[in-house]
C-alpha cells in the first residue's frame, strides 16, 4: 500500500509540476497576475507530493519491504539501520527520486525567500524550475520507477554494495546533489532574464547567493567523495580523474567562474551575457554529469547499471535544455550588454582572467573525459586517457590562476594605480618566495622546481588572503571593517591556499610501498617502523573479517596502532578492504591488507601521506567562505518572517 | 577601457588560452592515450611494442598461480577465443577472481607474457567494463559460427 501511495504521489507531483511549469510562464507573458500567483502554491504542492513519495520509499527501506524490486535489490534484513536509509539513494531509481526531491526543495526555498523579487521574475524563475521538474519526473515515471513491485516478494534482499556501507557515502550523494541541482536556480534566473530581456545589477544580487550556496554544497560533496575514495576504495589516492569525478568537477570549475563573474555583474553591471552563458553552462554540465553516470556510456567506478532507454531519455532532455537555452541566448543576450568601461589594471581584468582560466581548465577536463567517446566514434579505437595527462593539462591554467588570485584580491574596481599595490603586496610576495623554499627544506629536507612553485603559490595565497581580514582587525576606531562578503572571499581563498599546500606536499613527499608481511615482520618506511603484530579474526554485524594489527614506531618510540581489515560480506559474498589509518593534522599513516599470499604472509600496502588532510580541510574552508559571503548584509532580506 | 576594447581583450585572452590549451592537449594526448587491444589481436602479435596498452577479458579458471608468500603472481586471461598469460607483482583488487572480468594495464615482455603494472577488476557484481563486454561478445558469436564450420581457431583473425 505505502509504495503505491508513493507512486501515486509522484504522479500528482508531475501534474502540479506541469501547472508550475506552464501557467506562471504564460501568466508572465500575458501580464496576468492571477496566473503568475499560481507559481508559489504549485511549487509548494509539488514539494509536498514529492516529499511524500520520497518518504514512502524511505519507509519501504526501513520496513524491509522486499516486495518492492528496488528495495529487494539494494537492502537486506541485517543491514544496519542507518544504511537502510542511505540505501534509498544508493542506486539509480532512488537517487533520481532524491534528485527530484532536492529540486523541489530548492524551488520551495526560492519561492519562500524571494518575496522582494518582482512578481514577473519570480513567476518565470519558478516556471522554469517547474519545467525542469517535469523533465525529471517524467524520467522517473517512464523509465525508472522506484516503486515497481516484485512478485512474488523476496524473503531477503540482495544487500547494499559493501562499498556503500559507510557514513561518508551516506551523506556524499545528498550534498553533491544539493550542489548540482542548486545550479538549476542560477539557470532558471538566467532563462528568466533572457525571456524578459531585463538584466540589471539587482538581478545579479538576487542570483548570486543562490549560486554561492549551490557551489558550497558541491564543494563539500566533492571533498567528501574524495575523502571516501581515499579510505574506502582502498588504495590511498584522493583523486583519480575518473570520468564521473570529472563530471562533478566540471560544474564546480564553471560554477566557481560563475560566482566571480556574477560579482562583476553585481558590482559593475558588466559581463552580463558572459554570466548568462556561464549559468547555462554550469547547469548543462551538471546534466551532462547525470548523463555520464546513468547511461553507462563511460567506463567508471560510479557507472550505474546500463540501460539504453535511460541514456536516451537523459540525452534527449540534455539536448532540449542546452539547445533551447543556447537558442534563447543567441537571440536575447546581445541586447543585454552594457556600455561601461574599465581600466586594464583593475579588478575587472583579474576576474576576467579568472574566468578565462577556469573555463579553459573545465574545457580541458571535458576534453579528456569525452576523448575516449570521440575517438571510438571516429575510428573505433578504444582508448583511455590516463591521470598523468590530466595532471599536466590541469596545472597549465591553474598555476597562473593561483598566482593572479593573490593580486586580483587587492586590486580596485575600475582602475588600480600601481604604486600602492606594490607597497601593499611587496612583503607577502617576498615572504612567499622565502617561506615557500625554506619550509620544505626545513621540514622535509628537499626542494625541487614543482615543489617550490606549489609551496610559494600556497604561501602567497594564504598571506594575501589574510591581509584584508588582518588589516580590518587592526583598524583604528571609526574606520569601516571588512564586509561579510569580502571576509567570505578571503576565507574561501585561504581554503584554496590550504588545499594547494596539501596537494603539493603529498605529491612530493608521499611514500607508498607494496610488501608481503608475516606476523612479527617489521617494515621501514619514511623513517618509521611498521610491525605486523598479529592477524586475527573479527566478526561484524554482516561480515567476517581478518584484521592485521600493525604497530607503528618512530626511532623505537610508540606512535600508533592501526587495524586494517579484509572483510567478507556474508550476503553478497564480496570482499572489502578497510584500511587502517592513523590520521593527524600533518600526516596520515595508512595500512591496507591485500590478500593472503600463503605461508602466513599477506600482501600489504603501507603509505605515508604528509599534509593530506589539508586537501579536504582546504575544501571545507572554501565552503565556509561561501557560507560567510552569503550572510552579507546586502543579501539579507528585511521582510523574511518565520 | 572602452567596451569594444574590453571585448577585444576578452576575445584575445580566450583565444590565447584556448590555443595554448589545445596545443598542449594534442601534444600530451598522443603520449597518454592508452589503447585497449583484444587478446586475440595481442596473441596474433599485432600490438604496440613501444608503449603500454590495456587488455581485458575473463580470468581463466584455475590459472592463478603465486609463489607462496610473495607478491609475484601470474594468471591467464581469455577473450573466449585466445588466452594470454599475465604476470603481475603487487596488491590485487578485491574483486579480482577466477572466472570474472578483469582489465590490465601494461606491456608485452619478450617471452610472450603480458606484464601488468596495474590490474583493475569491476567494482560491483553487475558491472563489467564495456570494452571487455564488447570483446567477449564478439567472440561468443565467432564460437557459435565455428561450431558449424570448425574454423576460427586462435591465431586466425
Amino acid at each position: 500500500m505505502i509504495p503505491e501511495i508513493g507512486h501515486f504521489a509522484l504522479i500528482l507531483a508531475l501534474c502540479l509540476a506541469l501547472c508550475q511549469g506552464i501557467l506562471p510562464l504564460v501568466g508572465a507573458h500575458r501580464d496576468d497576475a492571477a496566473m503568475m500567483s499560481i507559481a508559489r502554491s504549485a511549487a509548494a504542492g509539488q514539494f509536498l507530493f514529492v516529499s511524500i513519495s520520497f518518504g514512502c520509499l524511505i519507509w519501504a527501506f526501513i520496513h524491509d519491504d522486499f516486495s518492492v524490486l528496488y528495495v529487494a535489490n539494494h537492502s537486506q534484513l541485517s543491514l544496519p539501520g542507518i544504511y537502510k536509509v542511505s540505501a534509498t539513494w544508493s542506486a539509480h531509481e532512488g537517487s533520481l527520486l532524491m534528485w527530484i526531491f532536492i529540486l523541489a526543495a530548492w524551488t520551495m526555498a526560492v519561492a519562500r525567500f524571494s518575496s522582494d523579487l518582482p512578481m514577473k521574475l519570480l513567476a518565470r524563475v519558478i516556471g522554469v524550475l517547474g519545467l525542469l521538474s517535469v523533465g525529471f519526473l517524467l524520467f522517473a515515471l517512464l523509465t525508472s520507477n522506484p516503486f515497481e513491485r516484485l512478485v512474488p516478494a523476496a524473503i531477503d534482499g540482495a544487500d547494499l554494495n559493501p562499498l556503500l556501507q559507510d557514513p561518508g557515502l551516506a551523506i556524499h550523494p545528498p550534498l553533491l546533489y544539493v550542489g548540482y541541482v542548486g545550479f538549476s536556480v542560477a539557470f532558471a534566473f538566467a532563462i528568466a532574464a533572457m525571456i524578459s530581456g531585463e538584466l540589471d545589477r539587482q538581478w545579479a544580487r538576487w542570483t548570486r547567493p543562490w549560486t554561492i550556496v549551490a557551489w558550497l554544497f558541491l564543494t563539500m560533496g566533492i571533498a567528501l567523495g574524495s575523502w571516501w575514495a581515499y579510505y574506502e576504495l582502498g588504495w590511498g589516492g584522493w583523486w583519480f580523474w575518473d570520468a564521473v569525478e570529472n563530471a562533478s568537477f566540471m560544474p564546480w570549475l564553471v560554477g566557481t567562474a560563475l560566482i566571480h563573474s556574477l560579482a562583476v555583474t553585481e558590482r559593475r553591471g558588466l559581463f552580463k551575457s558572459w554570466t548568462l552563458l556561464l549559468a547555462i553552462s554550469v547547469f548543462s554540465l551538471s546534466l551532462l554529469g547525470t548523463f555520464l553516470v546513468r547511461s553507462g556510456i563511460i567506463v567508471s567506478v560510479h557507472a550505474f547499471a546500463t540501460d539504453p532507454t535511460r541514456g536516451f531519455f537523459i540525452l534527449a532532455f540534455l539536448s532540449i535544455v542546452i539547445i533551447g537555452a543556447l537558442v534563447l541566448y543567441a537571440w536575447r543576450a546581445p541586447a543585454l550588454d552594457s556600455d561601461v568601461g574599465f581600466g586594464l589594471f583593475s579588478r575587472e581584468t583579474f576576474l576576467l582572467l579568472n574566468n578565462v582560466l577556469l573555463v579553459v581548465a573545465a574545457t580541458l577536463v571535458l576534453l579528456g573525459t569525452l576523448a575516449p567517446l570521440i575517438v571510438e566514434m571516429l575510428n573505433g579505437d578504444k582508448i583511455s586517457i590516463g591521470p598523468p595527462w590530466f595532471e599536466v593539462a590541469f596545472l597549465v591554467p591553474m598555476i597562473p590562476l593561483i598566482f593572479l588570485m593573490g593580486l586580483g584580491m587587492h586590486t580596485a574596481w575600475r582602475q588600480q594605480s600601481t604604486t600602492p599595490i606594490i607597497k601593499l603586496l611587496r612583503i607577502p610576495a617576498i615572504g612567499a618566495v622565502v617561506v615557500g623554499i625554506v619550509l620544505p627544506l626545513l621540514f622535509y629536507g628537499r626542494v625541487g622546481l614543482m615543489l617550490a612553485v606549489g609551496c610559494i603559490a600556497a604561501v602567497w595565497i594564504v598571506a594575501t588572503s589574510l591581509l584584508q581580514p588582518w588589516r580590518s582587525w587592526r583598524r583604528k576606531e571609526g574606520e569601516a571593517g571588512i564586509t561579510r562578503s569580502a571576509l567570505g572571499m578571503s576565507i574561501a581563498h585561504l581554503g584554496m591556499g590550504l588545499f594547494v599546500i596539501g596537494v603539493t606536499v603529498v605529491s612530493a613527499f608521499g611514500v607508498e610501498s607494496d610488501r608481503a608481511m608475516r606476523e612479527g615482520e617489521i617494515i621501514e618506511l619514511a623513517g618509521m617502523q611498521f610491525e605486523m603484530r598479529e592477524f586475527r579474526e573479527v566478526k561484524g554485524p554482516n561480515y567476517d573479517a581478518i584484521e592485521g594489527v600493525v604497530e607503528i614506531r618512530k626511532d623505537g618510540k610508540y606512535l600508533a596502532t592501526v587495524r586494517p581489515q579484509k572483510r567478507q560480506y556474508l550476503v553478497q559474498t564480496s570482499l572489502m578492504t578497510e584500511a587502517g589509518i592513523h590520521p593527524s593534522w600533518n600526516k596520515d599513516l595508512f595500512v591496507a591488507l591485500g590478500e593472503d599470499l600463503g605461508g602466513g604472509a599477506w600482501s600489504v600496502r603501507i603509505q605515508y601521506k604528509p599534509m593530506i588532510r589539508f586537501i579536504w580541510i582546504g575544501a571545507f574552508v572554501m565552503a565556509l567562505g561561501g557560507l560567510v559571503a552569503v550572510t552579507d548584509r546586502r543579501y539579507r532580506r528585511k521582510d523574511v518572517t518565520p | 577601457m572602452k567596451p569594444r576594447q574590453q571585448r577585444m581583450l576578452a576575445v584575445g585572452l580566450a583565444a590565447l588560452g584556448i590555443a595554448i590549451a589545445a596545443s598542449l592537449t594534442l601534444r600530451a594526448f598522443k603520449d597518454n592515450m592508452m589503447f585497449f587491444i583484444d587478446i586475440s589481436v595481442v596473441v596474433a602479435g599485432d600490438h604496440p611494442t613501444e608503449r603500454t596498452f590495456r587488455i581485458g577479458g575473463l580470468v581463466v579458471d584455475g590459472s592463478v598461480e603465486r609463489r607462496e608468500g610473495s607478491l609475484e603472481m601470474s594468471f591467464r586471461v581469455t577473450d573466449l577465443k585466445c588466452e594470454l598469460g599475465v604476470r603481475y607483482t603487487g596488491v590485487l583488487p578485491d574483486l579480482f577472481r577466477e572466472g570474472q572480468g578483469v582489465v590490465a594495464h601494461g606491456s608485452m615482455a619478450d617471452d610472450g607474457v603480458f606484464v601488468a603494472d596495474k590490474i583493475l577488476a569491476k567494482h560491483d557484481e553487475n558491472y563489467m567494463a564495456p570494452e571487455v563486454a564488447a570483446s567477449l561478445a564478439k567472440h561468443v558469436e565467432d564460437q557459435t559460427a565455428s561450431l558449424q564450420d570448425g574454423a576460427a581457431e586462435c591465431g586466425s583473425i
